[in-house]
């Protein structure tokens, strides 16, 4: 069983948006919602100033709150490691929106629960996320920690990484690497 | 009637084509996602949500395009696409686009159109079009274009018999930068940019944004080299995301560049940080350069552009360390102030005194081009008829371009100097949002015969319009082969992806039917546009079909990106040499070395306005797309956070910006940020849109071309400086 991760290279991102898009497009996620987005943040006064262009979206989680909190199973594990929802078993209670504390997840306009698949449609046929393959930046950088030649698990060696919210105890997938700012933002 | 799904494949089949009726009409037929879905078919073509033209490849399933992605081959798109390209099939499937030709029924700028018939249009247009020959003479009728049908319509225009024509492209946009590096280099620096990014050790950006101009090679080239550790120095009143790379930052006072660059080459000069050998055997007017640039010095500097001498020293002596890998950006939208043209000599000499012309990391030299140039004329073989009365559309710039100065036409349409000009045909462009002074573009208007827009979407010129040709999309239709030069050449191809939707029809087509009713026939000798592209494809050595198949060939053995240093090299200016010193200038009146002069700066209470992009939309081209107004839906004035505070203004607040002539902004949003200085506002480029036909972009946003009533031309390019404008700002 793989174990997929992101790697965000933070610094590489040129906030062009072709990743949110990409993955809207790929996935008909419906007007008004989307599964991943880039923040911006700023720190300091005019004009000594710093700024992270930072990637965000499901995490997939190997301790899930969200499958958790899912009182129909719907929100599971898949056998790639992924975290997936079963949209027939969702009765769109929402109690994985509230358990999720990165704010990953929306309810479509047909009542079920939804988030990023790491477009698990696609890596069946071997592809990458649509993200991924579209990162004007080389920003966002996806592979199987169990496969230590793999670029997410080399840069995992190289550098230090973060993850969102590290006190909430998820072991998020999605890792950050700011070689800008290796001490933090 | 109930459809089944085999009743439905039959209709396609029948029609030979892969989409045959229109998006809606498919989702009936089929109900939306409905399972099963049918096989999906990739078509390469070449994108046109920005004029980068990348290359992309559509998947359609079911006579629907329900993905775009980069092509993997074409070197601009390198199997990625930016958010615009992605978002092309909003462009597609947006109900609001032209859907049938129109007929003016209102007042012009009332936008009330009665449905009429591609003949009954194009016969109106035709009729006006010969009566204005018959009484004026074929020059009083211009051309305003851009894009790919530019390439049939000014083909058109000249076999009528007229010169005027005007790209918004030259002088309200890249013009001085090609004019610069054509004086100085004997080359312009090409689209895509000759940049070798990828290679460079140090990059200057100027103005320019990478990132929010979302150019897409440009992008990958960019994040590689920041990637591999370049050094980033970034010239901007503003803290743009390029910025944010960067390990220089020099927030400028606006309009004060040249005073900087000129310190810059001082620098380079005194410490004799200059490429010694590279200046010798290659350049010409090294010893009046110096001479020239001895009292522009970094403390002087200082005083003009906000930026302390001790880091202008610091960033030209990094410079001068990494020589020859240095990228200074020669920039796109150059058009800014009254010396565009010297500002980018500037540009391209510090570039010249660092070797960094025709060597890795700086810009890379021309591929060669074993292809011969075929067009139109070639295709028709008839020669254009010889102009009767002198062309208006260059005014009295030496330097200026067969592109044109749009200016120029309008102010000849007023002012009817030296003859009148009674007709537009407008293709391709939004006037009304890319020229500025827009009084004078609405008055021009009053004294036309005939306004003729052929566009794919209801844009505010089309409201002017007397009749309205609608265009098909990029993704609905071929056009002229696209001779690519980027490190290599190679040709792409854009291909019909579906069948036009509604009754619009290709650039090609329209100005075809328009050429016959002219009697011009014998200049559009084709029926389908196949003919030419096969005659074409034989000119130049290719197989069309393997074209069709591949969307993209390079052509093996032409990259040559280096100047090759053991053999004699001849630029293309008139000495054979880069030329610091340009005689070409001398002898036209203008100063041969770049001088600076002070451009005025905003009275008290009143701020720089500047403008510039965002990634997710092309001018106001996008602001209705469904798919790209979900992530930007109107842009924001950016105000200083100190500045907002003494005005007692919030982050979000709406207010009104007013600029030094009295013309208020329609309501805009502020961003209240560090990321900007103090004396100048920004505003994201295109937005505002007055045409109600647009619902999404409807008066969203304001438009920061309504606020440029003033603009100052550069005397030697034409080039149309648009950031000399001024605006307060008012609570909405
Ligand atoms: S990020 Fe949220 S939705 Fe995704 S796996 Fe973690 S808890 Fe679940
Ligand atoms: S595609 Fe890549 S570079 Fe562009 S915004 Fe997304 S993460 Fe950043
Ligand atoms: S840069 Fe983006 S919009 Fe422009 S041609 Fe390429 S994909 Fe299309």
């Amino acid at each position: 069983m793989p174990r997929y991760a992101m790697v965000i290279d933070v610094e590489k991102c040129v906030g062009c948006m072709a990743c949110v898009i990409a993955c809207k497009k790929e996935n008909k996620v419906a007007e008004g919602y989307f599964r991943t987005r880039v923040v911006e943040e700023v720190r300091g006064e005019f004009p000594n100033l710093r700024m992270e262009l930072r990637s965000e979206l499901c995490n997939h989680c190997e301790i899930a709150p969200c499958i958790d909190a899912c009182p129909t199973r719907a929100s599971h594990r898949a056998k790639d490691g992924t975290v997936q929802i079963d949209h027939k078993k969702c009765i769109g209670c929402k109690a994985c929106i509230l358990a999720c504390p990165y704010d990953a997840r929306y309810i479509r306009p047909d009542g079920t629960a939804d988030k990023c698949t790491f477009c698990q449609h696609r890596l069946k046929e071997g592809k990458l996320p649509a993200c991924v393959e579209t990162c004007l930046g080389k920003s966002r950088i996806f592979g199987d920690l169990d496969d230590p030649e793999s670029e997410v698990s080399k840069l995992l060696r190289t550098h230090d990484a973060a993850v969102r919210l590290e006190w909430a105890g998820t072991k998020p997938r999605i890792f950050y690497v700011n070689k800008r700012f290796p001490g933090g933002f | 009637m109930r459809w089944s799904r085999r009743d439905f494949l039959k209709v396609v089949a029948a029609s030979g084509g892969i989409g045959v009726v229109g998006a809606t009409q498919v989702d009936r037929l089929l109900g939306l996602g409905r399972k099963p879905e049918g096989k999906p078919v990739y078509v390469p073509t070449v994108c046109e949500m920005c004029f980068w033209r990348c290359g992309v490849m559509a998947k359609v399933v079911d006579g629907k395009v329900v993905k775009l992605d980069g092509h993997p081959a074409h070197p601009q798109s390198r199997g990625k696409l930016c958010a615009r390209g992605h978002g092309g099939i909003g462009l597609l499937y947006d109900p609001d686009r032209l859907k049938h030709p129109l007929i003016r029924v209102g007042q012009r700028g009332e936008g009330k159109f009665k449905k009429a018939s591609w003949d009954e249009a194009l016969n109106y247009v035709a009729e006006k079009m010969l009566k204005i020959k018959e009484t004026y003479g074929p020059e009083s009728v211009a051309l305003f274009t851009h894009g790919t049908i530019s390439t049939y319509f000014v083909h058109l225009l000249w076999a009528y018999g007229s010169p005027n024509l005007g790209m918004p492209s030259y002088a309200l946009c890249r013009g001085a930068r090609d004019i610069a590096f054509k004086l100085t280099f004997g080359a312009p620096v090409g689209n895509p940019e000759r940049v070798d990014l990828k290679n460079s050790k140090v990059i200057v950006l100027m103005g320019f944004h990478i990132g929010e101009n979302a150019h897409n090679s440009m992008c990958q080239e960019f994040a590689e080299a920041v990637g591999k550790g370049a050094t980033v120095i970034v010239v901007d009143p503003r803290f743009s995301t390029a910025a944010s790379k960067a390990k220089y930052w020099l927030p400028i006072k606006p309009a004060t560049d040249l005073a900087l660059l000129l310190a810059w080459i001082n620098v380079i000069i005194t410490e004799g940080l200059y490429d010694r050998e590279y200046v010798a055997k290659y350049t010409e007017g090294f010893e009046k350069l110096a001479e020239a640039v001895k009292e522009y010095t970094p403390q002087w500097a200082e005083k003009e552009t906000d930026i302390p001498a001790s880091l202008i020293i610091e960033t030209a002596r990094i410079m001068g360390k990494n020589k020859p890998s240095v990228l200074i950006h020669p920039g796109r939208h150059t058009a800014w102030y009254g010396d565009n043209t010297q500002r980018v000599r500037a540009i391209a000499i510090l570039t010249a005194l660092l070797g960094a012309y025709g060597r890795p990391g700086g810009i890379y030299l021309p591929p060669k081009n074993p292809l011969p140039y075929y067009g139109f004329g070639d295709f028709c073989g008839i020669p254009y008829p010889e102009n009767q009365k002198p062309e208006i559309h260059k005014g009295p710039y030496p330097f200026t371009r067969e592109e044109g100065v749009i200016p120029e036409i309008i102010k000849t349409t007023l002012t009817e100097k030296p003859y009148p000009i009674k007709g537009w045909l407008i293709t391709g462009t939004n006037l009304i949002k890319s020229t500025p002074n827009q009084r004078d573009t609405i008055e021009a208007i009053k004294k036309l015969d005939l306004v003729v827009a052929v566009d794919m979407m209801p844009f505010d010129h089309v409201l002017y319009a007397d009749v309205v040709l609608p265009e098909c999309t990029y993704l609905e239709r071929y056009d002229d082969i696209f001779v690519v030069k980027e490190r290599s050449i190679g040709v792409a191809l854009r291909q019909s992806v579906v069948n036009p939707m509604y009754d619009t029809k290709p650039g090609w087509w329209i100005a075809k039917e328009l050429g016959v009713r002219l009697g011009l026939k014998e200049y559009f000798p084709y029926n389908d546009f196949e003919d030419f592209l096969k005659a074409k494809c034989e000119a130049l050595g290719l197989n069309f079909e393997e074209l069709k198949q591949k969307g993209y060939i390079e052509i093996p053995g032409t990259a040559n990106p280096y100047i090759n240093e053991a053999s004699e090299f001849k630029f293309k200016t008139p000495s054979g040499k880069i030329e610091l010193y340009s005689k070409q200038l001398e002898e036209a009146g203008f100063p041969p070395i770049p001088t600076y002069t002070r451009h005025e700066q905003p009275p008290k209470g009143y701020f720089r306005l500047i403008y510039g992009r965002v990634p997710v939309h092309t001018f106001s081209r996008t602001t209705n797309n469904p798919s790209l107004w979900e992530l930007m839906k109107e842009n924001a004035a950016w105000v200083n956070a100190k500045v907002a505070k003494q005005l007692r203004l919030k982050n979000g607040d709406y207010v009104v910006l007013v600029n030094q002539d009295g013309v208020k902004s329609n309501k805009v949003k502020l961003k209240v940020t560090e990321r900007i200085r103090p004396d100048c506002v920004y505003v994201p480029h295109g937005f505002g849109s007055f045409s109600p036909m647009l619902k999404r972009a409807y008066l969203n946003g304001a438009d920061d071309q309504q606020l440029i009533t003033r603009y100052a031309v550069d005397p030697i390019s034409g080039s149309v400086g648009m950031r000399v404008n001024f605006v307060k700002i008012e609570k909405a």
